[in-house]
């Protein structure tokens, strides 16, 4: 096929042989065009454009590596630790594979971090993009129940307590809590049954779930576009051909650039993988290395880093009922930013020193209580999660107000940019 | 791209950094063998025991024969490395195979078995009062540095029933069955004020009550290799690893460089 031939629209149809064949009967050239080499895409990305495509990789890694592992871990409270181990030691490169999904599971957390990140240095959530935001976010809740219910599949001791812990808060609910907790578990405690359904969720149903998601968030993103630094909508200048005048072709413009960040990002997952797969407790802690033991808890019991943040804010509270409430609102506050935004402009660049200010509380706050949350439960650590859980709660709910007072500078009407 | 750069480089620094930490050879930061048998004559300042560290390498080849020789010798007995098997070390440690069934292997073993003991469970869980833990992943859950203080600060207590107990895991199940090779020692405290005006008694420094069959040194070494082997047991498949990983990143470096070229090249026209 000739260059001419695939940007001439309309013209599928026309060409001859296999290729022409198929694409009378599925729309191969139209999905590639419309999706990649016309589909224009700010030509002023920064470094904070990597994650998207990273995660998209991040969940391909885990999808593969899961795929693996899934032949020979064997699902068991008798059966688990053990074939972890076998994994590690007798299956060959087992320990790649197995140390690629362990590291690959913190790897996706900090690519998503940083991808919603980018969103609130950008005001990527306002209008038009308060769908595409809603479906990241559930993809952030399922991801989060993806990790957690991996997390207990080794079987280790910490894998036992966390997910003691875990499910336990379902049991503040009130009324329902307690039955409710029974029939998570299917047990009277955490046992192989739980393991057992968990290995169900994990493997097939919540992964299901991940995929349609990310479609979905692919789809409302190709459909209002892409955001970018300055907040300029680059659908609103455009050329003769109907070409936005700050867009470029997302193939092969974006697709080379992300090569770069591939490229990278592997270099520094191969480092983990290969050098540090604990990455100092952080990654695979050391609790872990011990089968389940119902009569022993490890001290302190601490979730992985990704859910520390929230895990602070539950342990902060006395009443374990508001913390859990407290945890579930700072999780799901997220979701609100696109109506509790307020500001006429998206990006930071051109807010004031108002909305800068709580961006970096904020930012502060969190890797507190990131680390507050690892922390044991005892003084001063509590009264500080105290301390740093009001600016990241004031962030969003005080955003309807200091947002629409806050001055900001005039917004250009192209796109910029800043080295 | 420069951010990118420099942010790969600070990463890769670190696990050469970390590589150059611990040379097979280096003297250890805290040369507890010695210190710990000084006697309490000169002491003047407290046995820092807590920041010992191991100091092992597990690509330290002779360390790991040494230590894997130690373990069958003196731990085995009690505890076993249930997802080891003997060949397996063999392999990874260049032991030829005759010298493995003659050496390590125990009568009435193959060499694929597994490293498991002869002592029942039960029986030990009734002399013990708990069945020694297997140590396939001992080096994992605790440390190689928690290894090494719990095997070189045992001291003799004759109110346990063991007659001993340790620093590092007090009221420890398990005798001080070194004792043969580093001596027997005691443990000799002072007196703290505390907070409130009163005093409490803290760990000073070991007292040799009698020498063993090996130097301080010789005791120390013993020690860091048989640290040095569960470490190994741990993950073993981690020199294999780190060498591997080398060309890994090497490889992917390369690739990082050539899809910036690529980059450059195709954004050329982008203004």
């Amino acid at each position: 096929m000739t260059p001419e031939a695939a940007n001439r629209p309309g013209q599928r149809a026309a060409r001859g042989g296999l290729w022409g064949w198929i694409n009378q009967r599925l729309p191969v050239d139209l999905f590639w065009r419309s999706q990649l080499s016309e589909y224009f895409a700010p030509k002023n990305f920064n470094i904070w454009y990597y994650f998207g495509s990273l995660a998209l990789l991040v969940l391909v890694l885990q999808l593969l590596t899961g795929i693996f592992l899934t032949m020979f871990y064997k699902v068991g409270a008798t059966t688990s630790f053990d074939s972890v181990e076998f994994i590690m030691r007798e299956v060959p490169y087992g320990w790649l594979i197995r140390y690629l999904h362990s590291t690959g599971a913190s790897a996706f957390f900090i690519v998503v971090y940083l991808h919603m990140y980018r969103s609130l240095l950008y005001g990527s959530y306002k209008a038009p993009r308060e769908l595409l935001w809603l479906f990241g976010m559930i993809i952030y809740l399922a991801l989060m129940a993806e990790a957690f219910l991996g997390y207990v599949l080794p079987w280790g001791n910490m894998s036992f307590w966390a997910a003691t812990v875990i499910i336990n808060l379902f049991g503040t609910i009130p009324g329902i809590g307690p039955g409710l907790v029974e029939w998570i578990r299917g047990d009277y405690g955490i046992a192989d049954a739980t393991l057992n359904r968990f290995f169900s969720l994990h493997v097939v149903a919540v992964p299901l779930v991940l995929l349609l998601l990310v479609t979905l968030h692919l789809v409302a993103l190709h459909e209002v576009g892409s955001n970018n630094p300055d907040g300029v909508e680059i659908k609103d200048k455009k050329d003769a051909r109907g070409r936005p005048l700050d867009g470029i072709a997302f193939h092969p413009y974006y697709t080379v650039k992300d090569i770069v960040g591939v490229c990278v990002f592997l270099t520094l997952l191969a480092i983990v993988v290969f050098f540090v797969p604990t990455f100092g407790d952080l990654f695979l802690e050391k609790a872990n290395f011990e089968p389940a033991n119902p009569l022993s808890t490890p001290d302190p019991i601490s979730p992985s880093w990704y859910f520390t943040p929230y895990y602070a804010i539950l342990r902060a509270v006395p009443n374990q009922r508001i913390g859990a409430l407290l945890m579930l609102i700072a999780v799901v506050s997220f979701f609100f930013l696109p109506w509790l935004d307020r500001s006429p402009v998206k990006s930071m660049r051109y807010r004031g020193w108002i909305s800068r200010s709580f961006l970096g509380l904020f930012t502060i706050s969190f890797l507190g209580l990131m680390y507050l949350g690892m922390q044991p439960a005892q003084e001063p650590y509590v009264t500080m999660a105290r301390i740093f859980a009001v600016p990241y709660f004031a962030y969003f709910w005080l955003m309807p107000f200091y947002s629409r007072i806050d001055a900001v500078k005039p917004v250009p009407e192209r796109v910029t940019f800043h080295g | 791209m420069g951010k990118f750069a420099s942010v790969v480089l600070i990463l890769l620094a670190a696990p050469l950094a970390q590589a150059a930490e611990a040379p097979p050879d280096a003297p250890n930061d805290a040369p507890g063998g010695t210190q710990a048998m000084a006697g309490g004559a000169e002491a003047s300042s407290p046995l820092r025991w807590e920041s010992w560290r191991a100091g092992n390498s597990v690509v330290d080849r002779a360390s790991l024969q040494r230590g894997a020789r130690n373990f069958m010798n003196y731990c085995n007995g009690c505890h076993s490395l249930k997802y080891m098997r003997y060949q397996r070390m063999a392999d990874d440690m260049q032991i030829p195979l005759n010298t493995l069934s003659a050496n390590l292997v125990p009568p009435g073993s193959s060499p694929l078995d597994y490293v498991t003991t002869a002592m029942p469970a039960a029986d030990s869980a009734n002399w013990f009062g708990k069945t020694p833990p297997d140590l396939s992943l001992i080096a994992r859950s605790r440390s190689p540095d928690y290894l090494y203080r719990f095997l070189k600060t045992f001291y003799a207590d004759p109110s346990r029933a063991t007659g001993s107990d340790n620093l590092a895991y007090p009221l420890t199940a398990m005798p001080a069955v070194l004792s043969d090779l580093e001596g027997v020692k005691s443990a000799v405290y002072r007196d703290v004020k505390t907070g409130s005006g009163s005093t409490e008694k803290v760990f000073d420094h070991f007292q040799t009550i009698s020498p063993g069959n090996l130097t301080p040194e010789e005791f120390d070494g013993f020690v860091r290799d048989t640290v040095n082997f569960l470490d190994y047991v741990g993950d073993p498949a981690q020199v294999e690893r780190q060498s591997m990983g080398l060309w890994v990143v090497l490889f992917l470096l390369l690739l990082t460089a050539l899809a910036m070229m690529l980059k450059k090249e195709y954004w050329k026209d982008v203004h």
